[in-house]
């Protein structure tokens, strides 16, 4: 749990739901969904690392390994025939893949394609559509909470039967953002859940320097809201958990708080050499808590076939390459449509005087990496 | 038609904008049953309820960030800050969330965020700002700052109706200090453009919100004890800014004076300078001056406050000096 050694992680760390069904209001394709959703982030993050070694990727790779199951079993509760929104942290991938998001489309916005969804303004998997029902995040940690309570309380003022999923992290919660909109949500009981993914570190920070707080679900008395928490490495606990948070907003009874406590097991970004980690815990972690092993073990325990998984498996390749085939030969943006779009009206910006007429910015000769070796 | 304060302006514009379009709400501190601290808000509620006249709690960030998420569901949320001072607290929503989700997301994001401004009241470094240099670095946002009561009404119900997030400042000391009747119809002032408060052909003052009053003053002032002719240019809209208008007086009088209440650096008068260096230096016959506050939090003693901000005195000073160059 949470509260057990700060500095080091537990890999049982597990929240069993006392409430837990084990899945029983899931049908058999149902639980061969929540397989292929986490196998699908898996799969797309291990490519992503691909094209990144081969600096493909632009900028950096964010991972959700290890944490595939709270993204894909919470987002899995929303009701897309409902309309519902979410809005995902930058490990919640999965609950993108959930709502609607192709592979294609991350792909070509690590790789800053000017058909990405973003068109090359933003990066990595900070993108959204209103029509799927997903609102892209922005990187200031606790900020889409506000901005999710305004949607769902538009749910509200326009008595629609939809719900609203915000995640945020463990650091997030210590933000003012959070504080101000999640009470502001509960003062005015918007259908919301408010997921905060506990994964052990806020980039090298861990939780015990980020809060006094026994348990993060405990800040939910604070906001006069419901609590609950739950192991975020079962992907049916992570779902059944959600889904009675859904339940209770869809029925007007406001914000749910949920906990699901997991691990992240790669750094903050590729580049984070996770030296700060005590020895062991991660390997701990992958070895005995992995979230997609603990699901495959389940459902051949359940009577799944093998082949069943493998098909899975292979159509997941199947997509990605093709995704990746397609993101690939996108082309790059027109660098001119850097001034389209910053207002409604005036459509475009006029260029500034010294790019009148001029396409492309960069010139063949100028290479930062001399810069300030003044040998010309 | 009877008079109309500026402060009735406003609470006009937001009825009349309510009537108009049910998406369109307001939400902020005290609005609500109160009223509003300034009382603009009075009689909203009995009339539209609580579900489109929201009582916050103490979260600017929270009601900036709401009205954003609303406004992407289609509402048109209408924020008051209680006092604009506090809009610093909502400064990380409306210039990182608000202000980019167009841009980066394809997100649009229609609302107003508005409050009582500015100085000459004895309210303090807390309750006298005037927050527009804050934001006009933000390319996505939309700033505007009436100094009339017809183009209070018409600039609130313009930004209501615009696509994009417009800043819209209302100087607290005109709320009930000046009147006039209202144009008849569906009132509405365009957002970018400046207004000629005044026609002259020898300096041109180039300002805004109360400060046109001040400058208004001066140039009575000089025409009747120099004979110059002064033109007075109120800006209205901050951004985007009026660049034709801006150069039209500067190709007309040769000499200007930028007036502001804001503080001097990094200020508006900076930024309109440049831009005339830019399109009009050859027209000017005499170096840009500047009159505006001096670079200190605002204080609260009578004398304190008259010796910071810009008079009629001051701007007399600096009309008599480009008259002279």
């Amino acid at each position: 749990m949470a509260r057990s050694s700060p500095a080091s992680r537990p890999a049982n760390a597990r929240q069993d739901s006392p409430r837990s069904s084990g899945g029983a209001s899931l049908t058999r394709e149902q639980k061969l969904e929540l397989y292929y959703y986490m196998r699908l982030t898996r799969s797309l993050e291990e490519r992503l690392v691909n094209l990144y070694r081969q600096t493909k990727v632009v900028g950096g790779l964010f991972r959700s390994l290890g944490q595939e199951a709270d993204a894909v079993g919470s987002a899995y509760a929303l009701d897309r025939s409902k309309g519902d929104v979410l809005s995902p942290l930058i490990r919640n991938l999965g609950s993108m893949l959930v709502q609607g998001a192709k592979p294609n489309e991350i792909i070509k916005q690590y790789m800053a394609k000017g058909d990405s969804p973003t068109r090359g303004r933003e990066l990595n998997i900070h993108f959204g559509d209103l029509v799927r029902g997903f609102i892209g995040q922005i990187s200031h940690l606790g900020d889409m909470v506000p901005v999710m309570a305004g949607v769902t309380l538009t749910f509200k003022m326009r008595s629609q039967d939809r719900v609203g999923l915000v995640y945020v992290g463990d650091g997030a919660t210590s933000t003012g953002a959070f504080h101000e909109g999640i009470n502001f949500a509960a003062v005015q009981r918007c259908p919301l859940v408010v997921v905060v993914e506990n994964n052990a570190y806020a980039y090298s920070t861990p939780l015990n320097k980020q809060t006094a707080a026994k348990q993060l679900v405990d800040k939910a008395i604070g906001y006069g809201i419901a609590g609950e928490q739950a192991d975020g490495n079962d992907v049916i606990a992570t779902y059944e958990v959600t889904k009675r948070a859904v339940d209770r907003a869809r029925a007007g009874g406001g914000v749910t708080l949920v906990e699901l406590i997991t691990y992240r097991r790669k750094g903050h970004a590729e580049h984070d050499n996770q030296s700060y980690v005590p020895p062991g815990e991660i390997d701990r972690w992958a070895s005995e808590n992995d979230p997609i092993d603990r699901y495959v073990k389940r459902l051949l325990n359940e009577g799944f076939d093998q082949s069943e998984l493998a098909a899975i498996d292979a159509r997941v390749k199947e997509e990605i390459d093709r995704a990746t085939d397609e993101a690939e030969a996108s082309p790059m943006p027109d660098p001119t449509d850097a001034l389209v779009g910053i207002y409604a009206d005036p459509p475009a910006l006029t260029p500034l005087w010294f790019r009148e007429g001029i396409k492309s910015a960069v010139e063949e000769h100028e290479r930062p990496s001399s810069w300030g070796t003044n040998d010309g | 038609m009877a008079e109309v304060t500026y402060l009735e302006a406003i609470r006009e514009a937001l009825f009349e904008e309510m009537d108009r379009d049910k998406n369109v709400f307001c939400l902020g501190e005290d609005i609500g049953a109160y009223g509003g601290a300034f009382k603009v808000t009075e009689g909203l509620m009995a009339k539209y309820g609580e579900q489109r006249v929201i009582d916050t709690p103490i979260s600017e960030a929270a009601i900036i960030g709401a009205a954003a998420g609303a406004a992407h569901m289609g509402m048109r949320p209408v924020c008051e800050m209680q006092f604009i001072d506090f809009i610093s607290t909502g400064y990380d929503m409306l210039t990182n969330y608000v202000a980019t989700a167009r841009y980066r997301a394809m997100l649009p994001c229609p609302m107003v965020v508005r409050g009582p401004s500015g100085g000459y009241v004895r309210g303090g470094p807390f309750h006298s700002q005037n927050p527009e240099a804050a934001f006009l670095h933000t390319p996505g946002l939309k700033i505007v700052y009436p100094a009339t009561a017809s183009d209070a009404k018409g600039l609130l119900k313009s930004a209501i109706r615009d696509e994009d997030c417009v800043l819209y400042f209302e100087h607290k000391y005109l709320y009930r200090r000046i009147k006039e009747e209202m144009p008849s119809g569906d009132h509405l002032t365009p957002i970018g453009k400046a207004r000629i408060a005044r026609e002259g052909k020898d300096v041109s003052i180039i300002t805004y919100a109360a400060t046109v009053w001040k400058a208004l003053e001066a140039a009575a002032q000089v025409e009747k004890e120099d004979g110059l002719s002064v033109e007075v240019v109120d800006l209205r809209t901050l951004l985007p800014m009026d660049d034709d208008a801006i150069i039209r007086t500067v190709k007309k009088t040769n000499r200007v004076l930028i007036v502001h209440e804001d503080t001097r650096t990094g200020g508006v008068a900076g930024e309109i300078t440049a831009r005339i260096n830019e399109n009009a230096f050859e027209w000017l016959d005499a170096p840009i001056l500047r009159v505006t506050a001096a670079d200190v939090p605002l204080p609260y003693s009578p004398p304190l406050e008259d010796y910071v901000l810009p008079q009629t005195s001051d701007i007399v000073l600096g009309l008599r000096k480009l008259a002279a160059y």
